[in-house]
């Protein structure tokens, strides 16, 4: 059989902040900006989570629905555009966190919103690789953020934060991986210097050129490959920075809005950038029947998209998906908070002795 | 508390790894290398055990002046907690505000940030609690 994913989880923090209230502070009309955007709200982590908390709880809801031991994990990937050091991997405390550490390799990648889905890439590989040469059984990839956008910037309507880990083997797999292709190019549209706490993007760039023009060229490689079209599909996900480009590039590439709903989330909890589309695919999986087709397209600025062709299998009606919690569950439960909250939990204020 | 003091007690933060006595089946947190109701029955029979992280509150403070590391985050709750497996651990109650907690709240355990060696020093992670709704 083919590899594919073996489990997964998914974290989403629990505070939420709807547009209306981002925009009260800076005179803007936060309810159209949130309807132009199709965001209702969006998720804030806590002061005290960070992108290492959320990648540690989504592998440990990952470990939680599957009998793999956390020690035969032979390596994970962690993919942010947020790791808290500069130099030192959150993998490694992924790693020693659900158990999985000292025989492992482990890396933090870095591609704007597609570190994750790289991981991905790489985790199969490894798994696809002789056994005699890499012997590596079980990969774990996440994608997790806790993005910001500078105050009264548009990108703080949407920044949010979450994660999502996969679990990648051949054993008990869920979701065979069939085929996955890349699109890259190095367009400047969205980066982040060292040192600096808010992102730079060039409004020229974003969009046509940037994201639509990937998530397309590597949708179509897929498709065309695969020898599928987007009737063939009975799921959809892709990037989602806004609630608005998914439902545009769908539609551009002749999907339906039945057939994206499933793995749609921005709307819900906003953008969590590397945690985007693997939330979406998570969100898919939820509800997957054997059987089913699923398309999955990643976008990180930069800039790249990762195009992914499942099916999902019989393994999935064994799956056990309640010993966790599903993303519509978690995107529903949040605890709305005001802007002042919001300031002092992304600590936009400076304190004394900063 | 020095990186290595922190590193050295890892397992127990991160994954609330403690100890069960061979001989009665009690479960410790923090771990024990002797059992004290079993004394000397037990020596050598103290297993490594992780707890599972789920309990409720036995009893708990609300704190409105805490460490300046905790600004951000007062007023904060500290519970005592009963875990499931029996011992009893103190730990940070998270994601509510003080009057959503109550004795006998069950809580679950949560992967966060303890706190900070300044602005350029290491970041302490482990448990923490919260209410499962
Ligand atoms: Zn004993």
């Amino acid at each position: 059989m083919r590899s594919g994913i073996v489990s997964y989880g998914t974290y989403i923090p629990r505070y939420r902040i709807t547009p209306k209230d981002i925009g009260r502070v800076w005179g803007q009309d936060g309810v159209m900006m949130g309807k132009s955007l199709n965001i209702r709200a969006k998720s804030v982590p806590a002061p005290d989570e960070d992108t290492i908390t959320i990648s540690v709880m989504a592998a440990r809801r990952a470990m939680k629905r599957s009998n793999v031991e956390p020690s035969s994990i032979g390596a994970i990937f962690v993919g942010s555009e947020s790791h808290p050091y500069a130099v030192k991997p959150t993998a490694t405390i992924v790693s020693e966190a659900i158990g999985a550490a000292p025989d492992l390799t482990a890396a933090d990648l870095e591609f704007a919103c597609k570190a994750g889905t790289a991981g991905m890439q790489a985790a199969l590989g490894l798994i696809e690789a002789p056994n005699e040469q890499i012997p590596i059984d079980y990969a774990m990839s996440i994608g997790a953020d806790t993005s910001q956008g500078a105050p009264g910037n548009a990108l703080e309507y949407s920044a949010s934060a979450g994660g999502v880990a996969f679990l990648f083997g051949k054993k008990d797999v869920i979701a065979s991986v069939d085929l996955t292709m890349s699109y890259t190019t190095d367009t400047p549209d969205f980066w982040r210097r060292e040192g600096m706490k808010y992102p730079s993007h060039a409004e020229r760039f974003t969009g046509k050129p940037a994201y639509f023009r990937h998530v397309q060229k590597a949708a179509e490689k897929v498709m065309n490959r695969m020898g599928m079209e987007p009737k063939d599909y009975d799921h959809a996900t892709f990037h989602q920075p806004n609630g608005k480009f998914p439902l545009n590039i769908a539609r551009k590439l002749g999907f339906t809005k039945d057939q994206i709903s499933a793995g749609l989330w921005t709307p819900e909890i906003g953008n969590t950038y590397s945690g985007s589309m693997m939330i979406g695919l998570a969100g898919i999986l939820d509800i997957a029947r054997p059987g089913e087709k699923i398309l999955a397209v990643s976008y990180g600025s930069g800039a790249g998209s990762d195009a992914f062709n499942l099916t999902v299998t019989d393994n999935i009606l064994s799956f056990d998906l309640g010993r966790s919690i599903t993303v519509k569950e978690e995107a529903k439960i949040g605890r709305y908070i005001d802007y002042s909250v919001y300031l002092k939990f992304r600590e936009k204020i400076k304190m004394e002795g900063e | 508390m020095s990186v290595a003091r922190f590193w050295r007690k890892q397992d127990q933060r991160y994954n609330l790894m403690g100890t069960e006595c061979q001989v009665c089946g009690r479960k410790f947190f923090p771990n024990k290398s002797m059992c004290p109701v079993c004394h000397r029955k037990s020596i050598g029979k103290m297993n490594k055990y992780q707890f599972s992280g789920n309990g409720i509150v036995e009893s708990y403070t609300v704190v409105h002046a805490g460490m300046p590391q905790y600004r951000s985050q007062v007023p904060y709750i500290l519970a005592y907690i009963l875990l499931e497996e029996g011992d009893h651990i103190l730990g940070q109650i998270v994601d509510c505000d003080p009057e959503d907690v109550d004795i006998g709240k069950k809580v679950e355990m949560v992967f966060r940030k303890l706190g900070q060696e300044g602005r350029s020093g290491t970041i302490y992670y482990g448990y923490k609690f919260r209410t499962i709704l």
